[in-house]
């Protein structure tokens, strides 16, 4: 009468909702997806080999090509290591400074999440506004740096250089008009029937076995548990600055939502404070002129937008270059996740989920 | 170890990572005794640096060691944040170092976690303690060849499925190794060796 046989199919590499080189070999019954496989490697650079290979210094370039919509953080995350394995006292003044880049960080990749999640559901509108806001940022990271995209924003021990005259005031005024901005896009979506449709109850995970897959940042928060690296073990200003972690309750991809929605509120809360008070003082440590920290090993980790992103380094204590450098990615930790939250979702569900987990191939792959 | 001189033209390569053992008015955390006495030889070794305590651990007691540090209460490391290794060649007690971060999410503590083995020693998976472990001992086996016996899904991850060699070892060449190498491996280190005699020259 029927025959009945599963159906392989090959979504990717080169796919417009994948956010890159990423393949998914999906297996499916009908329309339904019986089961995932995630292929990556598209983009490896080999990052962590050429850092071995090249001196401290040289390696804060090679951070900013790891995630490049967020690349101030992975820098301070590289900066910081090697302060820590220095034993470097950063001035508060470039702290400061540090967490109001970061946070800005944050905002700029949320835009392009909540842009690029909703045009991949259907909602084109919301890629444009979130793309306006955006722009306005890197206005803001092109003052500081010169750079839009790849910064270089950071050295060892502290600062490149200070914030030009009346760089504060612009943030401050961006922080004015970003607000108003969050419930235009709020106004577009958290009611939007055709959104609640496409995200509620889909990808649900629950705490413990998101713990346990290694998921990290708004990922695992959906799922209502309250790990942030910027609360739980505090770097730069972090420990000064009054914010709430968002959670949510489902755990599904309405609630990862809610969440990266908060913390756009959450980050300009930070925003403000660290501005308003940017103590004076110095911009750059007591560094040594030849970077070369002592032999031994270390594992720090801050909090990116889009999870835990690590460095372990170990230096030899010998050579001008670092022994070994490993990065973890929080999107390739994320990314791992992927087959158990579309396993028995619609195929049209997959591109919503790749959206909700927030991956940057580059990171991915390195 | 010996200094090498500053710009020495070939340091002998480093034999191990610096293991501080840690002070002696240190206190050594309330996990760590509950893993020595849990289970019994799983802490071969103790160090702490820059406030990060790393508890070596035999490979034989590696499974048992997770398992007591992931259920007992007062432990409680849930979250595997990060699982990677450390090549040392000369090394004699086995070149590899692979190493586990872990991360209790309930008590907000952290722990890393060594076992040394050598080339073609078997190291036991922990996908089954801590399921992130699955791609994390993927790339580790991609990138340096360690074994982990009982993975579920033992495949290169980033690099293609045909490659030979494995990239993050310290013998292997930061250009890669050339159309040559994938056909003909002998040809190939004749032709460095030839390079390299004549950059010498």
């Amino acid at each position: 009468m029927f025959d009945t046989s599963e159906l392989v199919i090959n979504m990717g590499p080169q796919h417009p909702s994948t956010h890159g080189v990423l393949r998914v070999i999906l297996r499916l019954d009908g329309e339904k997806v019986v089961d995932a496989e995630v292929v990556i490697g598209y983009l490896h650079r080999g990052i962590e080999k050429l850092s071995e290979n090249r001196n401290w210094t040289q390696i804060v370039l090679l951070t900013d090509r790891m995630d490049y919509v967020a690349a101030a953080t992975s820098n301070v995350g590289y900066c910081e290591t090697v302060e820590k394995l220095l034993n470097v006292e950063v001035p508060r003044r470039a702290q400061y400074v540090r967490t109001i880049l970061m946070e800005l960080q944050r905002i700029a990749s949320h835009c392009l999440w909540v842009g690029t999640h909703a045009m991949d559901i259907g909602a084109m509108t919301v890629f444009l506004y979130a793309f306006r806001e955006r722009e306005l940022i890197l206005d803001l990271f092109e003052e500081f740096c010169g750079a839009r995209l790849t910064y270089n924003s950071m050295r060892i021990g502290g600062l490149p250089q200070d914030i030009p005259p009346g760089w504060d005031k612009k943030v401050l005024a961006f922080c004015d008009i970003m607000d108003g901005k969050i419930d235009e896009y709020e106004t577009l979506l958290t009611h939007n029937r055709i959104w609640l449709e496409r995200t509620k109850g889909i990808g649900v995970i629950s705490g413990p076995e998101a713990i346990g897959l290694g998921l990290c940042g708004p990922a695992l928060r959906g799922s209502g548990v309250a790990r942030d690296v910027r609360k739980d073990e505090p770097y730069s200003a972090y420990a000064e600055m009054d914010f709430d972690v968002p959670v949510g309750v489902q755990g599904d991809t309405y609630d990862r939502y809610l969440v990266r929605m908060e913390e756009f509120r959450q980050s300009l809360r930070i925003i403000r404070q660290a501005t308003q008070g940017i103590p004076e003082g110095p911009i750059v440590g007591k560094v040594p002129r030849l970077i070369k920290p002592a032999a031994g090993e270390t594992y720090h980790a801050i909090e990116s937008p889009k999870g835990e992103l690590g460095y372990f380094i170990v230096s030899d204590g010998k050579s001008t270059n670092p022994y070994r450098f490993r990065v973890r990615p929080p999107s390739f930790c994320n990314l791992q996740g992927l087959p158990r939250l579309v396993r028995g979702h619609l195929v049209a569900d997959v591109v919503a989920l790749i959206g909700s987990i927030d991956i940057v191939l580059g990171e991915v792959d390195r | 170890m010996a200094d090498a001189p500053e710009h020495a033209p070939k340091a002998a390569a480093p034999t191990g990572p610096v293991e501080p053992a840690p002070p002696a008015d240190a206190a050594i955390p309330a996990f760590i005794t509950a893993l020595q006495n849990g289970v019994s030889g799983s802490v071969a070794q103790l160090s702490l640096y820059l406030g990060d305590w790393t508890v070596v651990v035999p490979v034989s007691h590696l499974l048992q060691a997770s398992q007591f540090l992931h259920d007992n209460a007062g432990c409680a490391f849930d979250y595997l944040s990060d699982l990677t290794a450390v090549d040392w060649p000369p090394r004699a007690e086995g070149r590899f170092d692979v190493i586990y971060m872990l991360y209790s999410t309930r008590h907000r503590h952290r722990v890393r976690v060594k076992v040394k083995v050598a080339e073609n020693t078997p190291v036991p998976s922990v996908t089954s303690i801590w399921p992130a472990a699955n791609w994390l001992e993927r790339e580790v086996y991609d990138m340096f060849g360690v074994n982990f016996s009982g993975h579920p899904d033992r495949r290169r991850i980033l690099m293609p499925e045909d490659w030979q060699g494995y990239p993050q070892r310290k013998d292997y060449p930061l250009e890669g190794p050339g159309e040559l190498l994938m056909e003909n491996p002998i040809d190939w280190l004749k032709l460095r060796q030839a390079r390299e005699e004549a950059d010498i020259e």
